[in-house]
C-alpha cells in the first residue's frame, strides 16, 4: 500500500464536484488530517469517493512531534482516521505547533541537539507504534536557526529516519525557502539530503518580503510553484527517479483548472525523469 | 518543565515576548523580522479559522474590524487542540461581553446560529427510521446534527439577509428561535419554528415520547417536518 510515483493534488472541497463529474488524471490525493476529525457528513463522504478512485495520503499538522509530548487523545483521533480511510501514506512535520494545552496553528522550529533528537525519535516511535504504520516525517521551512543546533538538519532527519524507521517527505519548496532565508546552497542541501529515504514529495508556492540583505520567503502555499523549486524538483528526480508529487496550494486557493495546470506540470517532470531512468 | 526546554523558549516570542538569546538569522540583526513571521503566521491562520466559522458575524463588523476582534479572542480563548473546527465556541459569549460591539446587540446569537451549523455540519451519521416505523408510546431518537436555537434578537432574519449576494437589510424585531440540521445532502438550514413547535421539539430531544411531548397540541406539523427532512432516525436516544 504505497502512493503511486505520480503528481498528486491536496484536495479542497470546493473541488469536489468538478472533481466528480470529471475525475481527473491525478495518482493521489492529499488532505490535512486535522480537517477530517468530525464525527460524520459530507468530509468523510467525500474522503470516501475520492478514495474510490485515486490513492489517499493523510498529512498531518497537528501531532507537534518536536514539541514537549504528543497528545494521546489526538493520536488516538488520527488512529481512527486512518483506520476508517485506510490512506496510502500517513506523513507529519519536523516542526512543534502545541505547548501545554494550547495549539498554535504554526509548523514552529525546533534546535538540532542530541536532546531534541532523543524526542523527535521517541515521539515518532509513539505514532507509529499506535497508528501501526510507517511514517513520513517532512523537512519543515525555517525562518530563524538555534545557536544551539549542532547537527545539521539533513543529518539531523537522517539519524531520525535510522532510528525510528520512519520514511521521508522530501518539501522541495521548503528547502528553497529555507536556504534562501538562511542563505545557504539548496543544492549542497539536497547533496546532503538521505534521498533514499524519501517515499514522498512535496511542491508549493512561496511568498517573498524584501529585507535589507535580500529576500525573505514565506511559506505560503499561496500561489504557483517557483520556477527554481521546479529546477530543484527535476535536480532531485534526476537522482532518486520518479516519486509520489504533491501540489500542495493552501491560501487563495485558485480554480480548479489552475491547480489541475501545476499537477500537469508535475506529471510532466515526472515522465521526463522515468523516461530519463529507463533510457 | 526543563527551563532549556526549546519550545518553553520560543513559546513567549508568539505572545510577543522580546526576542530570547539563542535564535540566529542571516544577517543576525534581521532576527526579529525572522521571528515577526512566525508571530503573524500564528495570529493570521488563528484569525482566519475564527472568520470561516463566522462569516455573517465578519461581514456584519467588515473584515477589518473582525480581525481585530479575532486577537483579543485568540488571547483570552486560545485552541486547546489542533481540529480548529471545533474551536471557537466561546465567541458568542465574548461578543456579548465585547464593549466595542454593544451597539449590536444581536450579534452573539448570529454568532450562535454559526456556531450551531458547524456543529451540525461536522455531527455524526444516522440511519433514518421510515415513517411506519414510528411510535407515539416510545421516544424518538431525532437526528445527530439537529439543533433548537432560542434567540433574543431577530437573528435569523438578520442571518437570512447577510448570505452572500444578500442587502444585509433586515426589518424583522423581536426574539426567535431557530430549528439547525444536516439535510441529506449536506446542507445546513436554519429555519424559524413557531413557539408551540419549538416547545413540542424541545420535549422530544427532552426523550419525552411524542404522546406526552404533545401535551394537547397538533403534533402533525412537528412530525411531518422531522419525517420530510429524514431528521427521525433509529435508535433509542440515551
Amino acid at each position: 500500500m504505497t502512493l503511486p510515483a505520480r503528481a498528486g493534488l491536496g484536495f479542497k472541497p470546493q473541488h469536489f464536484a468538478q472533481i466528480v463529474a470529471s475525475p481527473p488524471t491525478v495518482g493521489f490525493f492529499e488532505v490535512h488530517a486535522e480537517n477530517y476529525l468530525g464525527a460524520g457528513g459530507a468530509p468523510h463522504v467525500m474522503l470516501e469517493t475520492l478514495h474510490r478512485d485515486h490513492a489517499l495520503s493523510v498529512h498531518g499538522v497537528g501531532l507537534s512531534i518536536g514539541g514537549d509530548r504528543i497528545d494521546a487523545a489526538h493520536l488516538a483521533r488520527i488512529k481512527a482516521l486512518c483506520d476508517r480511510h485506510q490512506p496510502e501514506s500517513f506523513s507529519e512535520h519536523l516542526a512543534w505547533s502545541s505547548h501545554g494545552n494550547e495549539f498554535l496553528n504554526d509548523l514552529l522550529p525546533l534546535p538540532y541537539t542530541a536532546a531534541t533528537l532523543d524526542r523527535v525519535v521517541a515521539h515518532v516511535d509513539q505514532v507509529q507504534t499506535a497508528l501501526g504504520r510507517r511514517l513520513l516525517l517532512e523537512n519543515p521551512a525555517t525562518y530563524v536557526v538555534f545557536a544551539d543546533s549542532d547537527i545539521p538538519e539533513t543529518e539531523f532527519l537522517a539519524q531520525i529516519a535510522a532510528r525510528s524507521g520512519c520514511g521521508l517527505l522530501l518539501d522541495v519548496n521548503n528547502v528553497f525557502v529555507s536556504c534562501t532565508n538562511h542563505r545557504t546552497d539548496p543544492l549542497a542541501y539536497l547533496d546532503a539530503f538521505p534521498l533514499h529515504l524519501v517515499a514522498e514529495i512535496h511542491l508549493g508556492g512561496h511568498e517573498a518580503e524584501d529585507l535589507p540583505s535580500g529576500p525573505l520567503l514565506i511559506d505560503s502555499h499561496g500561489a504557483e510553484v517557483a520556477d527554481p523549486v521546479w529546477a530543484l524538483f527535476a535536480h532531485v528526480l534526476h537522482r532518486t527517479g520518479p516519486l509520489p508529487s504533491l501540489v500542495e496550494w493552501d491560501t487563495d486557493v485558485p480554480d480548479w483548472p489552475v491547480l489541475m495546470a501545476e499537477a500537469q506540470r508535475a506529471e510532466r517532470v515526472l515522465s521526463h525523469e522515468a523516461r530519463h531512468a529507463a533510457a | 518543565m526543563q527551563p532549556h526546554d526549546p519550545v518553553a523558549r520560543f513559546r513567549g516570542v508568539i505572545s510577543g515576548a522580546d526576542v530570547p538569546p539563542g535564535l540566529l538569522a542571516s544577517p543576525p540583526d534581521e532576527v526579529a523580522q525572522r521571528v515577526a513571521v512566525y508571530r503573524n503566521n500564528v495570529a493570521h491562520s488563528l484569525a482566519q479559522a475564527l472568520a470561516r466559522r463566522y462569516p455573517v458575524v465578519q461581514r456584519l463588523v467588515g473584515a477589518e474590524f473582525f480581525a481585530a476582534m479575532a486577537a483579543p479572542f485568540c488571547a483570552a480563548h486560545p485552541p486547546r487542540s489542533p481540529v480548529l473546527q471545533e474551536w471557537g465556541g466561546a465567541f458568542p459569549g465574548f461578543l456579548a461581553g465585547f464593549a466595542p460591539v454593544a451597539g449590536l446587540p444581536y450579534l452573539p446569537d448570529v454568532a450562535r446560529i454559526e456556531w450551531a451549523r458547524g456543529l451540525a455540519y461536522h455531527a455524526a451519521d444516522a440511519t433514518s427510521l421510515a415513517p411506519e416505523h414510528l411510535t407515539a408510546d416510545r421516544p424518538l431518537a431525532l437526528h445527530p446534527s439537529l439543533r433548537l436555537l432560542r434567540l433574543s434578537h431577530p437573528a435569523i432574519s438578520i442571518w437570512q439577509a447577510n448570505q452572500p449576494g444578500g442587502t444585509g437589510l433586515c426589518r424583522a424585531t423581536g426574539p426567535e428561535i431557530a430549528l439547525i440540521w444536516r439535510s441529506a445532502d449536506f446542507q445546513v438550514p436554519v429555519l424559524a419554528l413557531t413557539p408551540q413547535d419549538a416547545a413540542l421539539i424541545e420535549a422530544l430531544l427532552r426523550g419525552l415520547p411524542l404522546t406526552k411531548a404533545a401535551a394537547g397540541c397538533d403534533p402533525v406539523p412537528v412530525l411531518a417536518l422531522l419525517l420530510r427532512n429524514t431528521l427521525v432516525c433509529k435508535g433509542i436516544p440515551e
